[in-house]
This record gives structure tokens, sequence and C-alpha cells, in this order.
């Protein structure tokens, strides 16, 4: 609760910075309930193609899913910098998405935080919710993890 | 002293004694006169009274107070049980019972005061031979409670010790008050103890309890008889110390008075003569008999304060489940074996000396967890009584509503199955039975015409078969006419006419699971829209069961409800299918067999394999699976056969890798699409195996 306050006050919002790809994508930290090094991963038959299986996280059983697959992009590549992040949510409980690296963790004022407007009809574009402007002038894709997660049928 | 802790056994018992009251008020309806029945009609209701009471639920103790009346007068034999009177105490059961599912969802009882409820009671009462009216009760109370007053002040035999002398001496030098009071609970209060609690509670709010006769812990264990008495400080007057009291209901009375200063020393100095403290002023409010007829405002507010702050952030409660003192024993004791094969394994791996040892203790700590494993199962076991119990009054409703005459008959209560399961399996039978009610049997001309009795019969047999529970709701009805359901498929495109044609009765009779689906020409509030069948049938699939029906035109119908016993440790048998690894569950496999690839035969374009005599269709698993088999195909082919009902099929795995306990995880709500997969679990080496649901390969 402390946290959240001083948060709030100071309307800052914290980002993991991830690679995928070349690019790079920002997740809220307040999603994030772990990150974890790639391990085995249980095929799961007949499901969407996107989601890779499960692993054993602790003892819980978490699916895992590829953004790359979801955002369609070419397949996940396992690198020794290939992380699994686990995120917590409130509606489909935790869930794992596959990254190919993990950067840094960033703070963003709120007034860094350009929300995005959807023009773009492309299904890639509809994972961001927002862009965040460093104080350097770099830019970041803030992904929609809500968006992300969810289930798209016949898209 | 919180009331909130109680909160969760007060809900279970509250269920208990709700379910308690509709048995006995159902019996009471068929034999009107047995002098046991309304006595424990009537100790439950006084029950339930005086817990919603002790947890200041004001309107559901109104409205059991009224109910314990007309009880009460039942029970004296000055009012006769007629069928009116019954439907209004089913009424008055259903009304407690939304009150409990408030008090479960949100802790508070809701603002329903059922006025109407109350006065039908009244009205009830009223009819009894002599007129006299209810307010009758309160005068009464009034009568005995004056005796009382004589010794209503036992505080003055308290004797205090030197440091509670000290303290007194110290709260008098700051000119602070000091009262005796003695506190009489009314004689029919069931929690004297939790009552004396909410009375020294309501005193800590407002000032100091020094002393009291019994002592607290006495108190604490009801060990007093219907008063006790305390020495108090305060700063407050006596009058609101005495109203903080008395806002506790079933406190009959609280009496008391003020300690002066230089009595005060008297007691401190141990004066020898009692009639040194103050004579006792009659206090006008304080000794009006509280009776629970009269919430006099000055009564109400002060409680309803308390209500609220007792209750406004209550989260809602937790399931509990109450276990026989002797299980847990078991528990405990194989808990403490485990422990030792531990310590023992611990050591024996210290010694250098090889390795004979270590094998024997593994085996022993697995005896031990299996042992631990069924009884910790044993513990989460409940009888299905709990959930089919109310059926019997549904059934009485129904025939009411229905205006059908039909017997419920019920068998095998005491089967127990998992606590999670008997919460979840009361809906889906609850639609079976109504489903039976309303569609199953024919009114009662109906029946006659094609003679059977004009009572149609309803059964709900429970029992165990291996590792499953199987529950049959059975009626001796119309049964199901296929025509007619086939017809309904057609029309509602469920079907193809070509496809109906194909399908065999069983077929069209699975077709009631569709969603969508209702043969009843009419739609009643009873049977429901057709919504009900396939939800029934999803329900107990998320129970990993299954449910069946058999039927034969003019005979009647047979629903099939089959639960596994437990839900979270199986035995399961390991398969490697294309180098990943699935378990299934042992309970489903029959047999497992090695055949050779030219005993597989095709019919109707299905693979066969003939089994000491009967036809066999086989299910490649890596087929099913998505995966490629690892094994060369003209090898032998392990085939494990699974059950699912009578039915059989034989499933084509790559390699057996052996018997396993094993326990279920559920893949969570995101992966839902995976029909054949019914959970995950974790192998020893951290690795996820996946759970074959072999009844979904049918």
């Amino acid at each position: 609760m402390e946290e959240l306050k001083v948060d709030l006050q100071n309307e800052t919002t914290q980002f993991i910075i991830v690679r995928l790809g070349g690019e790079q994508y920002g997740i809220d930290i307040k999603y994030v309930d772990n990150i974890v090094r790639m391990q085995h991963i249980t095929r799961v038959p007949k499901v969407q193609p996107y989601l890779r299986g499960v692993i054993n996280l602790r003892g819980e059983v978490i699916p895992v899913m590829s953004i790359r697959v979801k955002m369609d992009l070419p397949a996940d590549e396992y690198t020794k910098s290939t992380r699994i992040i686990i995120l917590k949510l409130e509606q489909q409980g935790n869930i794992g998405i596959i990254v190919d690296e993990v950067k840094e963790v960033v703070t963003l004022d709120n007034s860094q935080i350009e929300k995005v407007a959807y023009e773009s009809k492309e299904e890639k574009d509809n994972f961001i919710f927002a862009i965040g402007k460093y104080a350097d002038g770099g830019l970041i894709s803030l992904l929609d993890l809500n968006a992300v997660v969810l289930e798209k049928e016949s898209v | 002293m919180d009331v909130s802790q109680y909160l969760e056994i007060f809900i279970d018992e509250t269920k208990e004694h709700l379910q308690n009251l509709n048995t006995e008020i159902l019996n009471l309806e068929q034999d009107s006169e047995n002098v046991d029945t309304v006595n424990e009609i009537f100790r439950a209701a006084h029950s339930l009274k005086g817990m919603a009471g002790t947890m200041g639920f004001k309107r559901m103790q109104t409205l059991t107070h009224d109910m314990e009346n007309v009880f009460s007068e039942v029970r004296n034999g000055s009012i006769k049980v007629k069928g009116n009177m019954i439907d209004i105490l089913f009424q008055c059961l259903d009304a407690l019972e939304e009150y409990l599912n408030l008090i479960q969802e949100s802790g508070d009882e809701g603002t329903n005061d059922n006025e109407p409820l109350i006065k039908q009671l009244n009205e009830v009462l009223n009819s009894k031979e002599g007129g006299a009216p209810a307010a009758e009760k309160p005068a009464e109370q009034a009568k005995t409670a004056e005796p009382d007053d004589t010794n209503g002040q036992k505080w003055l035999s308290i004797k205090f010790d030197d440091t509670q002398k000290h303290v007194l001496r110290e709260a008098v030098g700051q000119g602070k008050n000091v009262f005796g009071v003695t506190v009489k609970v009314q004689e029919s209060c069931i929690l004297k103890a939790a009552r004396a609690f909410l009375v020294f509670k309501a005193l800590e709010d407002i000032g100091e309890v020094i002393i009291s006769s019994p002592s607290v812990q006495d108190i604490e264990d009801e060990k007093f008889d219907l008063d006790f008495s305390l020495v108090f400080i305060s700063d407050s007057e006596l009058d609101k110390v005495l109203q903080a009291v008395k806002s506790v209901s079933e406190i009959e009375d609280a009496q008391g008075a003020v300690i002066e200063g230089d009595k005060i020393k008297d007691i401190a100095g141990e004066a020898p003569e009692k009639a040194n403290l103050p004579a006792v002023e009659p206090q006008g409010a304080g000794e009006k008999p509280v009776s629970e007829k009269q919430p006099a405002a000055a009564q109400a507010a002060p409680a309803k304060g308390n209500e609220k702050k007792n209750q406004v952030s209550k989260p809602a409660v937790n399931r509990t489940v109450r276990v026989d003192i002797e299980k847990l024993d078991v528990l405990m004791n194989l808990v403490s074996e485990l422990i030792i094969a531990k310590n023992s394994l611990v050591s024996a791996s210290g010694d250098r000396g090889g390795n004979g040892g270590v094998n024997e203790h593994i085996e022993y700590l697995e005896s031990v967890t299996t042992n631990l494993h069924e009884s910790v199962m044993k513990v989460r076991m409940v009888p299905i009584e709990s959930v089919v119990s109310k059926f019997p009054r549904m059934i009485r409703d129904l025939t009411k509503k229905l205006d059908k005459k039909m017997e419920l008959y019920m068998s095998g209560e005491e089967t127990e199955l998992d606590r999670t399961v008997v919460d979840e399996i009361g809906d889906p039978l609850m639609h079976l039975l109504r489903n039976a009610a309303d569609h199953g049997l024919e009114s009662a001309e109906v029946r006659k015409a094609a003679g059977k009795p004009e009572v149609g019969s309803i059964f709900l047999d429970a029992y165990q078969d291996g590792n499953n529970v199987v529950i049959e709701v059975r009626d001796d009805g119309a049964g199901i006419n296929t025509d007619a359901v086939r017809e309904k498929a057609i029309a509602k495109g469920v079907i193809t006419p070509e496809q109906g044609e194909n399908m065999s009765e069983q077929e069209i009779m699975n077709l009631l699971f569709h969603a969508g689906f209702s043969t009843a020409k009419q739609v009643s509030d009873i049977s429901g829209r057709g919504v009900g069948l396939d939800v029934v049938k999803s329900k107990i699939e998320a129970l990993s069961g299954e449910v069946e029906v058999k039927s034969k035109m003019g005979v009647g119908s047979t629903w099939t409800i089959r639960l596994p016993l437990t839900l979270a440790i199986i035995q399961a048998l390991m398969v490697d299918v294309g180098g990943e690894k699935y378990a299934i569950s042992l309970g489903s496999i029959l047999t497992i067999e090695d055949i050779t690839p030219d005993e597989i035969k095709t019919v109707q374009n299905k693979e066969v394999i003939n089994i000491r005599g009967s036809v066999i269709p086989i299910i490649r698993l890596s087929g099913v699976l998505d995966i490629e088999s690892k094994k060369n195909p003209e090898d032998n082919m392990t085939v494990v056969i699974v059950k699912k009902g009578d039915r059989q099929a034989g499933l084509v795995v790559d390699e057996l890798m052996g018997q396993q306990e094993i326990v279920i995880k559920s893949l969570g709500k995101y992966i839902t699409k995976c029909k054949i997969i019914s959970g995950a679990t974790i192998l020893g080496d951290g690795e996820v195996a996946l759970i074959l649901d072999t009844n979904a390969l049918f």
C-alpha cells in the first residue's frame, strides 16, 4: 500500500523493458509476478498455436504463451537470454510470456506516457496502449497486457 | 471481543438447523401429533434464535422468535397443525435461508423485515383456542423477573485483593465513578458465555472492569448460573453503563449502583459490615425486564451501532469442514510417522556403509505417504446427505406446484464424496429431479390410464463403485420419446434429417444434453428453458464426472452421474507418446495388451481389435495428440484398454512408464480449448506431465 501511494503522488509507473526481435517493449511492473529462465515447456495438444504449453513454477502449473506468435513475428528462438515473464492477471490467473531478453526497469513519469489512438487495423499495433518517451528522446512501446493475453478468436 | 470469529460456525450451524427444521416440519406434516418431532423443531428453532441473537442479526432473531412462539403453542397443544401453517413455516425457512445467504456473502443480514410473514405467524398464534394474544409471553417473563430483584445485587459480595483495592482507590482519586453491576441473562439464553462477552465488550468501550464474580475465565467457560457480577470503573454515569449492558440481547436485567468514594475506602479497608454500602437505589430504567418483544428505542440504538461496527468491513466467509476428531488423530499419527521415516532416511544416507538400509526406509516412507494421502482424502470427504436432504422438501413443493402426485425415495445418503464435489453437485441433482418431476412423471390421470399407480415415484440412489461414486436419478414416468427428440433436434437444426435417420436411440437421447434443447412443450419455471441439461452436463464434467441417460418409453428414465471419489490425488499409469509423458487415470484402465500390427482390422473405416471375443475400437494417441510416434510401425504395439461406462477403447501408446501416484493440478482458466487433457501433474524431476481425459476420447 505504501508504495502505491507514493506512486500515485509522483504519478510514475515502472516498466520492465524487454526485447522481442529487434524491438523493445515495456511491461507495467505491477503485472509482473516473476521472471524465470527459459525451461522445458510441456506442450499441450489441440490449443491455440501461440500457447506454447505449461511449465512448473514452484509446484504450480502455469501456461506459457509466445508473444511472437501472437504478434505474427517469426517464431521464438530460444537463446541464453530468453526469459519467461510470469504475469499476474486478475481474470486469467498467472500466465507466462516468452521474451527474447529482459533489459532493465525504467520509471516513467505520466507526462512521458502518450496514449496511442488506434488508427491502424493491424493486429500487432493493438497490443500497444501507449508510447513511452525517455528523457533522452528514445521511444518505447508499452504493451497492453490484457490485449496480449486476451483470447482473440477468429481474427 | 469480536463475534466475527464465530461467524463461520454460526453459518454452518444455522444451515444445519435450517435443514433439520425442513426435515422435521416435513415429518410434522405427515404426522402432526408426533411429540418428538415438535420438540425437535422447537429445539432447533430455539437454538437458531439464540445464535442469531448472539451474532446480532436482529431480523433473523425476530423471525425465529415468532416461529418459536408458534412451535411452543403447538407443543402445548393449543394450536393444531394445519396445512397452511406448514406452508407459512416453510416460507419462513426460505426467508431465513435468504438471511443466511446474505450473511454469508456480505456479513450482513440485509434489510428485509419479512413483515408479512411475521404477521401471518401472529395470525396463526392468535387463532389458537382461547385467543390469548401473543403478547402474553413477555408479561410472563416480567413476572418471573421480579422476584430476582431481591438477590439482584450479588456484586455486593465481591471480594477484592490488594491490587484491586489499590486500583479502586486510585480511580476514586482521579474522580472516576466506580460501579457495582450484576447482570442477569435470560434463562432461555443458549450461548451464555458469548452474551457475557458482549457485555464485557460493551463495558470495556466505556470503562474498565476491575473484577468479576465468577472470574472472567469461568465466565468464558460458561461456569456461571444465570447472573454474574462485576465492579467497573468509568467516567460515564450509571444509567449509561446499565444501558450499555442491556443493549446486549438476551440480557434479562442489569442492576447496579455507584460505590461512593468513602465506601470504597471501606471496601478497600475490608469493612466487615455490608450495611455500610449504599442502599440500592431503585433504578427506574434498570428494573424494567428487557424482553425481546420490546426493542425499545433506547436499546435498539446502541445495539445497531454495535452491529455496524462489527459487520461493515467483514469479508465473505471461508468454507469450513467440520472433521471427526478421530480422522484428525489418524492424520496426526501418520504425520509423525512420516517425520520419523524422513529422519531415518536422513541418518541412513549419512551412513556410508552402502545403500542397503535406504531402500528399506524409502519403502517405509512410501507406505506412510500413501496412508497419509488416504486419510487426508477421508478428511475431505463428507456424506452427500448435506446436499440431498433438502430434496424431499423440494419434491413436496413441486407436488403442490405441478399438481402431480409423487414420492421421492432416497438411498445411500451416507455415501461420501470430496467436499468440493458435494458443494457443486447440488444444482445438477436438483435439476435432474425437477426434470423428472416435471417432464418425466405423467399426471395422475395419464398414469391411471396407463395402469400405473397414481403416485409417481422418483428415486435418488447413491453408491460407491470402485474409484467412482454413482448417483442415479430414476423415475417411473413416461420415459423419453426419442422420436419427439429427433424431430425437435432436426427442427432446431442441431442435426440434419439424414443424421437423424442414422442415429441410434442412445445417441438421440444424448442430444438432450445439447445446449438449447427442451422437449417440454411448455416452458415452466420448474425445469426451465432447456438450458438445464447441458448445464448439468458441463457442471458434472467440470467435476471430472460424467452423466448418462437411459430410458424406456412408458417405463421411465434413469440419469446416472458418475463422479471420481477425489479430485486431488489419483493413481495413474504413466505412458510415453512420441517422447512426451502422459498420465492415464488407473481408475479408467481395464487391461493392457500387447498386439501385433496385423491384429488391427478396419471396420467402417475405424481401426478395431478383437480381444477375447470383444471388438474394441483403437485410438492412436499419437494422432489425437498431434505428435509423431517414435515407434517402428511394424513392431508390436502397446494398447491400453480404457473404459467409459460400458464402452471400451484401446489407446495405442509408445511405451509404458509405470504406475505413479500423481497430484492433479489444474491447467488454469487460460487453457480451455483442450478437451482431451483434464489437468497436469508435476513429476518427481519437476517436469510437467499432462493427464489424459480418456472419457473425452470416446
